[in-house]
């Protein structure tokens, strides 16, 4: 939990940056050594716009963490896996900061069995995501969960690879003013 | 056990060249130990119906397992003609029927038939059914069942039908058909999944899973009309309908209070009720026949096994024991049998228990079976299964005896639900 929590601290600076008027998008930009230069360094800023969906591009944006959105689980398990503890802080954290902010969580489970179990299933993954933003400080009112079972997978195929992919919970998010992913 | 395989197409119109993806076509394995032999008489009358009807009575008594049609003779016969006893008894045949199919002045048609027992020498009686042509096929299944529920002492369910989905070209059609798969007809087309349904005990409504909102919630959609109602819409996921017997409730799944929880509302969506406290997951909920006791799925045992609560709630005793997977209960309309579906050495088979004796039989050697279905006689067990990579529906004796499969040439049909007798 220590642990866990100083990382959701670093990750909190981070994803703190990126809700200021400043991105953190840029913030990693490379910059060229101008030693010989007698001019100031610039390092170019964008203005974080929003992207076709209508969501900041610091949840969008592919070079941000918070743009990655999908918490995989081990067969017939629901327990978020320590290696996603730090990208669940990193969306906890940008709840806490955009308090207007909602979030859907969509959980996601193989093909094998039961449709309705494994829409019990996905429930149990996406409510595991869920508590540990409450956790984390997001708001119960900005989290819901839900499930799409094994009726959405995300890789098509029916091998163990393909299974490995569709069990899964995905964090889509709406801004304030209606738009967004959900 | 004579073991026959054959293929049996069906072609009919459908109501536009759009739908042609949605024709079923029918294969049957297998055959009961003793099939009754019976000759079913070209009927009189319009050539053409005659024709039509006497065909589907055949096929519907052939398919059913228990019969084995004796070839009649040369012309048509119709139910007055008279009946040389002795001479079809010689034959082999058990009992005859014979008819004639005619077109009113107002475009009805009207069948009527005969039925005789060729051992004892006498009429088994007979009936007249008049329907318009666009249902001509039920008085086909009429005729059927009248001769299935006289030589069986079983109500027929040829004239019953059948809800599935069907996934094709990345949309989703739920479809009603004749118990034989013909007929079908779209009562919704979603771009997004369709779950789950079931009908109302009186056969006009479907209760289903719709994720056409982006998550899972309950609907009651009146087949005649297209009318359709969220029933449950909360927090969270909303699933798994069941209607009580009377048709005044469904038990439903939710997990706005957390886990997957059993819940009854309703059929409007009113006076939502908590039926089971646990922390684990408890879902796929279905009423035994009298209404008195819900079978469920749960794994607050540590693995997901199939239990047994009283209605009203109360504590729940677990049903199945063998394994580590027993999911998907359906109590059987005689209340005596539960089938489920049972994973052995990874494979997902249909199985059915005795719940006197708890003796557990399997009835399929398939890997994929899902959503066990009973016909409203108990004779059957519909499921869903895979062959070949693609989605089919499987008809299964209760006995195992007798499979049939329903394919859909361009797609996958699941989630199949048997409907209700025809009152």
């Amino acid at each position: 939990m220590k642990k866990l929590l100083s990382i959701s601290l670093l990750l909190a600076l981070i994803a703190g940056c990126s809700t200021t008027p400043a991105p953190d998008e840029n913030a990693g930009a490379p910059v060229e050594s101008r030693s010989a230069s007698q001019q100031p360094d610039v390092t170019p800023v964008v203005a974080d716009g929003l992207d076709a969906s209508g969501l900041p591009r610091v949840l969008t944006d592919p070079k941000s963490q918070l743009s990655q959105r999908s918490i995989y689980f081990d067969l017939d398990k629901y327990e978020v896996k320590s290696e996603y503890q730090a990208l669940v802080a990193a969306h906890a954290k940008f709840l806490v900061a955009n308090r207007d902010f909602k979030v859907l969580l969509q959980g996601n489970t193989d093909e094998r069995g039961s449709r309705e179990y494994n829409l019990s299933l996905g429930q149990k993954r996406s409510d595991a995501v869920k508590r540990a933003l409450v956790l984390l400080g997001a708001r119960e009112d900005q989290v819901e969960s839900v499930s799409l079972g094994e009726e959405k997978p995300r890789n098509p195929g029916h091998d163990e690879t393909a299974f490995a992919e569709n069990r899964r919970a995905d964090i889509l998010y709406r801004a304030p003013d209606g738009r967004g992913e959900f | 056990m004579s073991r026959i395989s054959r293929r049996i197409f069906l072609i009919f119109s459908l109501l536009g060249a759009g739908l042609a993806q949605a024709q079923l076509s029918i294969e049957i394995t297998g055959a009961g130990a003793n099939r009754i032999p019976v000759t079913i008489a070209e009927f009189a009358g319009d050539a053409s119906l005659s024709r039509d009807i006497t065909e589907i009575v055949r096929a519907d008594l052939e398919r059913s397992g228990l019969f084995r049609m004796v070839p009649p003779n040369a012309g048509t016969m119709d139910e007055n003609a008279p009946v040389d006893y002795a001479a079809w008894k010689a034959r082999g045949s058990d009992a005859l029927a014979a008819g004639s199919v005619l077109r009113a002045a107002d475009g009805r048609i009207e069948a009527r038939f005969r039925l005789y027992d060729t051992q004892k020498g006498e009429p088994l009686g007979g009936a007249v059914y008049v329907t318009g042509k666009a249902q001509m096929r039920m008085a086909g299944h009429r005729i059927a069942d009248f001769i299935y529920e006289k030589l069986t002492g079983e109500r027929g369910v040829f004239s019953t039908r059948i809800a599935y989905v069907v996934k094709s070209r990345g949309q989703y059609l739920l479809q009603v058909a004749d118990a034989d798969g013909q007929g079908a007809a779209t009562a919704l087309t979603s771009a997004e999944p369709i779950i789950s349904p079931v009908w109302s005990p009186d056969g006009s409504r479907l209760a289903y899973v719709s994720f056409e909102k982006k998550k899972p919630m309950i609907y009651v959609h009146s087949l005649a009309s297209g009318q359709r109602r969220i029933v449950a819409n909360f927090k969270g996921s909303n699933s798994a309908p069941a209607w009580s017997p009377d048709g005044r409730k469904l038990a439903v799944v939710l997990s706005k209070d957390g886990n997957s929880q059993l819940y009854s509302v309703n059929a409007d969506g009113s006076g939502l009720q908590r039926l089971s406290q646990s922390s684990g997951i408890d879902t796929e909920p279905r009423f035994s026949a009298d209404g008195s006791s819900i079978y469920f799925t749960s794994d607050r045992g540590g693995s997901p096994q199939i239990y047994r609560v009283d209605a009203n709630g109360g504590s729940a005793q677990r049903v199945t024991f063998e394994g580590s997977y027993n999911v998907s209960p359906r109590p059987s309309p005689d209340g005596r049998t539960l089938a489920f579906i049972s994973r052995r050495e990874g494979r997902f088979q249909l199985a059915v228990m005795d719940l006197a004796s708890r003796q557990v039989q399997v009835l399929t050697d398939s890997t994929k079976d899902e959503s066990p279905s009973f016909a409203p006689n108990g004779r059957t067990i519909l499921i869903a299964t895979e062959t070949g990579g693609r989605g089919v529906l499987s008809a299964v004796s209760a006995d195992g005896r007798i499979k049939q499969r329903l394919t859909i040439a361009a797609g996958d049909v699941r989630e199949p639900a048997w409907g209700p007798f025809l009152k």
